[in-house]
């Protein structure tokens, strides 16, 4: 084993998980021949390479050193030399898992799309594998331009995928998701430029031990807020999600709720918190107000919603505002709640969308209401549809619970109001996933089409079936997630509150007033 | 009597002139048939004169101060040239595509080049506006050069008389900066400013000289014939204006502002602010609305002088190589379009409008990559160069505080990422329309080749970019 790890720590682990799938993208773009076979070959190179970028990936898990908060497996390349800015790439407890959870579900999107992928299925598979490296190199990026650059650069990739492959209004949705989160992202930019100039230097860990002043903070907070609550996505910057989601191929709704929502709550943890304490602090009871906004009015929103896709978009909506309260409670619980609640909403919403497709390939309708009484003749599926269905209601003993419940416990240690207007979150969770449920699965089998729609098939289960097993294991033993991230985050905190400690001046939050009230 | 001046500073100048003079003359001896030879020959006199540039004296000044050469100077006028052998190449196919080989395109594309280059050496006032006619005066009549094209025709008359017009005030303004400083040289300005107070004379003759040059690289509001000019031109003649003149204009703009004028920083300063946020915003505004992909790129050419005049108004170093590495990365992705552009033929007719390009996704892949590639490019999308040439600019914005001036840059960008991805919806979303003939060799290399440099250039930047450096530097050492 020593060797083993002699061997991988020599090797430049993280760049080769993060640009193996380009190396497939070149091949599939190299295939030649007739349609047909194009089309085969890209499916099957795509799948070979996305799971050998999987079972990499797991080695960095494996080899990755739990006890410490350390910057592990780095790597540091001069890239614009003039201006120090480096490939610097490295993982920590936080963003380790999130590299996994990428590389997990990429290869459950290349089998969800083997059929129902019928035109320009090379292009279809090349986007994919770019979209893998761009998501893998941002959660591994340690240099804040390396980050951007790959933040951004998942735009291109999902663009297309959702203009080209979707249906509905895909083009105003394509075009309202890329205009949307450009926006954000160009006042990241402002704000990344002017912390260089403060420290003359983009490398993460050096901006996390600089210094801004306070009213620099604030600034660059809202410089980054703009970027990040549209990528969570936050109310009132949330209305490009459920268009996205529901234009989306199912694989583009799996990615888009599996990985690109948690590029946001990434972004707070990696960079307001660590790097603009005083700013985190006094912007919490806006978070905290925004927040709580979203669990309670899109959780309601979601219970009228006809269409499933618009229903599990409006709920991820809830689900993000749980992990914004977590992030900005600030104690061990509720950080390491928000972090598990963004891996186990990445892998149960991205299984709600998987479900979604299953029966979207066979009726070619999300309409809720053409569905009913498909407990009869989908057994299995309506089995798989429950799994998930009660992890996202967060039931214990699935992914769900574990998440909530950590935000939850920590939250009310910082503000019970908070915890207890959250709580109802979980509530209107039940009520519209359960109502879901019964419309779609339970009641009388009445209508011909839907009778005639036939059970999942062998490669659906192998679809469905590893994520149940991901999101039992969640569920029964977060432990082996929770180790990952404990050190990190207590690290993280530790530095938070010793900068609030030794603060020259000390303001109130954000209407402490109002909060005091509520209190 | 005096001494004969010191030539060898203006070699590469000289050496174009003649060579073009004696290309002229194989031209009329030859008739017809020469255009492919002229073109090949006027290429290999452009690489030559490279050459001749960068082996060249270092750094002087000669013909009694009007001549100038240095790093920057030289950067300047490879940069222009090799926007001009590209799109020369561009031009000759086109013209042996459309019977129009004409021996005189060539000539006028190494004439207005000629003039572009004394440009970017002046050291005078009147140097200055010698090099500018020279240049216009070749322009105008290219734009016209399809004469019995009506459109064409009067692309070249609105030119002329609006760039007549725009000489007549740049001229004018250099008469006023005289009057009141009393030298036209910039050496004898730059004193002259320095030494203060400046009568309100100068700065308004400054104001009459930046009028003029911001007509020569068409800023808002003098782009107003930008778009007339690009759409009625042939098209590798409207690759052609959009890179030389404007890489040349740039250039001299640089030179002008930071050199005789640099002691007036706050005056000019805020025009320039003006300037280029108005060709930002209403570069990406305008674009929006047009349908003729000529036109559209008229407006994307002014958005993006907006954004490379950022790094005139920081007017500093860090500014200037921005600036340069800008004009660099606008130079292929601008080739690369227009030979996009270029090879939109149906049936072997030429097709402009957007809408023409449905679907070529699907008819044509390649060609639909390059341009889905160059336009994420130009709308400053990374992994594309890009996004790496508006980085250095807004990195100098906001190093030297304008803060305000990178953020309406920024966000004028994301409205004209808009325009950029509605050409890639348009190639990628829509249903297909008339199969395009594949492109003709020339041009599919240069799109190609311009496009993977989209990559190239923004995974290993640091090569040129050093380049852009050392040429900032000499500008502002002399």
């Amino acid at each position: 084993m020593t060797a083993l790890s002699n061997f991988i720590t020599h090797l430049p682990i993280l760049t080769i998980v993060t640009f193996l799938p380009l190396v497939g993208a070149a091949f599939i773009l190299m295939t030649r021949g007739e349609a047909q076979v194009v089309a085969r070959q890209s499916r099957y190179v795509a799948l070979w390479t996305t799971l050998l970028t999987f079972l990499l990936s797991l080695v960095i898990w494996v080899e990755f050193e739990n006890g410490t908060a350390n910057f592990q497996f780095e790597e540091r390349l001069n890239w614009l030399p003039q201006y120090r800015i480096s490939y610097h790439m490295g993982v920590d407890g936080i963003s380790m898992l999130f590299v996994i959870l990428s590389t997990f579900l990429m290869p459950l999107c290349i089998l969800a799309s083997w059929d129902s992928i019928r035109k320009m299925v090379r292009e279809y598979m090349i986007a994919f594998l770019v979209l893998e490296t761009m998501m893998v190199g941002m959660f591994c990026a340690m240099d804040m331009v390396l980050f951007y650059v790959f933040f951004e650069g998942v735009l291109i990739p999902m663009f297309l995928i959702i203009g080209v492959w979707g249906g509905g209004r895909r083009v105003y949705s394509a075009f309202k998701f890329f205009l949307y989160t450009l926006t954000g992202s160009v006042l990241l930019l402002v704000a990344l430029l002017a912390m260089y100039f403060q420290v003359g230097s983009t490398d993460i860990p050096e901006l996390i031990t600089a210094k801004f002043s306070r009213d620099m903070q604030l600034w660059l907070w809202l410089g980054m807020f703009a970027s990040f609550a549209v990528k969570v996505p936050m109310w009132p910057v949330h209305t490009w999600l459920p268009d996205a989601h529901v234009d989306a191929p199912t694989a583009g709704s799996v990615i888009l709720a599996g990985v690109l929502l948690k590029m946001g709550g990434y972004g707070f943890l990696r960079f307001s918190l660590p790097m603009l304490p005083e700013a985190s602090e006094y912007f919490t009871p806006l978070v905290f107000g925004l927040s709580l906004v979203a669990v309670i009015y899109t959780s309601l929103v979601a219970l009228v919603q006809t269409d499933m896709k618009k229903l599990i978009a409006y709920s991820s909506v809830a689900h993000m505002g749980f992990v914004t309260i977590g992030i900005f409670a600030l104690n061990q619980q509720a950080v390491e709640g928000a972090i598990f609640q963004m891996l186990s909403h990445g892998v149960v919403s991205a299984a709600l969308f998987l479900c979604v497709g299953v029966v979207y390939d066979r009726l070619h309708t999300r309409d809720i209401d053409r569905y009913g009484g498909l407990v009869n003749n989908m057994p299995r599926y309506a089995f798989a549809f429950m799994v998930f269905m009660l992890a996202s209601v967060g039931l214990p003993g699935t992914a769900g619970f574990v998440g909530e419940f950590l935000v939850l416990t920590g939250t009310f240690q910082i503000n019970s109001s908070v915890a207890l207007l959250a709580a109802s979150g979980v509530v209107l969770g039940a009520t519209y996933m359960l109502y879901l449920y019964r419309r779609v699965v339970y009641g009388e089998l009445t209508k011909d089409d839907v009778r005639a729609m036939v059970d999942l098939e062998p490669r659906e289960i192998a679809v469905l079936a590893p994520i149940i097993v991901v999101v039992m294991w969640m569920g029964i033993y977060p432990m082996s997630f929770l180790d990952v991230m404990d050190a990190s985050v207590a690290h993280l905190l530790r530095n938070y509150h010793d900068a609030l400690a030794t603060r020259a001046v000390e303001i109130a939050p954000l209407g402490t007033s109002l909060l005091a009230w509520l209190r | 009597m005096t001494a004969l001046p010191a030539f060898a500073p203006a070699y590469p100048e000289i050496f174009m002139a003649l060579a073009a003079l004696g290309l002229l003359m194989l031209g009329v001896f030859r008739k017809n048939d020469s255009m492919t030879l002229v073109t090949w020959l006027s290429i290999l006199v452009m690489a030559v004169t490279a050459v001749l540039a960068i082996q060249g004296t270092d750094s002087a000044v000669t013909f009694n101060k009007l001549f100038v050469v240095n790093g920057f100077t030289v950067f300047a006028k490879v940069l222009t040239l090799l926007g001009a052998g590209l799109t020369l190449l561009l031009i000759n196919a086109w013209a042996e595509g459309e019977k129009f080989a004409r021996f005189e395109l060539p000539l006028l594309v190494l004439f207005s080049v000629l003039g572009m280059m004394l440009m970017i050496s002046a050291n005078d006032l009147i140097a200055l506006y010698l090099g500018v006619e020279l240049q216009s005066l070749s322009l105008y009549v290219l734009a016209a050069f399809h004469r019995d094209n009506q459109r064409a025709t009067e692309a070249g008359v609105k030119y002329f008389v609006l760039g007549a017009l725009a000489s007549g005030l740049l001229l004018y303004g250099s008469s006023l900066v005289y009057g009141f400083a009393g030298t036209t040289t910039f050496e004898g300005l730059a004193m002259a400013v320095k030494s203060g107070p400046n009568s309100i004379g100068v700065t308004i003759g400054i104001v009459f000289v930046i009028t003029g040059l911001a007509f020569k690289v068409s800023a808002v509001p003098f782009h107003m014939w930008t778009p007339d000019v690009y759409e009625g031109a042939p098209t590798p003649i409207t690759a052609f204006f959009s890179v030389a003149p404007k890489i040349a204009g740039l250039c001299l703009f640089l030179r002008v502002l930071v050199g005789p004028f640099a002691g007036m920083i706050e005056q000019w300063q805020q025009v320039i602010i003006a300037i280029a946020v108005l060709s930002m915003t209403w570069g990406a505004i305008a674009a929006i609305a047009q349908k003729s992909i000529k036109r559209l790129m008229a407006y994307s050419s002014i958005g993006h002088v907006g954004y490379a005049l950022i790094g005139l108004v920081v007017g500093n170093e860090e500014g200037a190589r921005g600036l340069l590495f800008y004009l660099l990365v606008y130079l292929f992705m601008s080739v690369g379009t227009f030979a996009v552009i270029m090879s939109m033929r149906v049936k072997g007719k030429y097709v402009e409008e957007i809408g023409d390009l449905a679907g070529l996704s699907r008819n044509n892949p390649g060609m639909a990559m390059a341009l889905a590639v160059l336009m994420f490019s130009m709308a400053g999308i990374p992994p594309m160069a890009g996004f790496l040439g508006k980085f250095y600019i807004f990195v100098a914005a906001v190093n030297a505080g304008f803060v305000a001036l990178a953020v309406v840059g920024l966000l004028a960008s994301v409205v004209g990422a808009f325009y950029y991805l509605r050409l890639i919806k348009i190639m990628y979303f829509d249903e297909p329309a008339a199969a395009m003939d594949p492109p003709g060799l020339t041009t599919g290399i240069i799109m190609a080749v311009s496009s993977a440099l989209m990559l190239v250039f923004f995974i290993v930047p640091a090569p040129l970019v050093s380049r852009a450096e050392a040429a900032a530097r000499a500008l502002f050492l002399g």
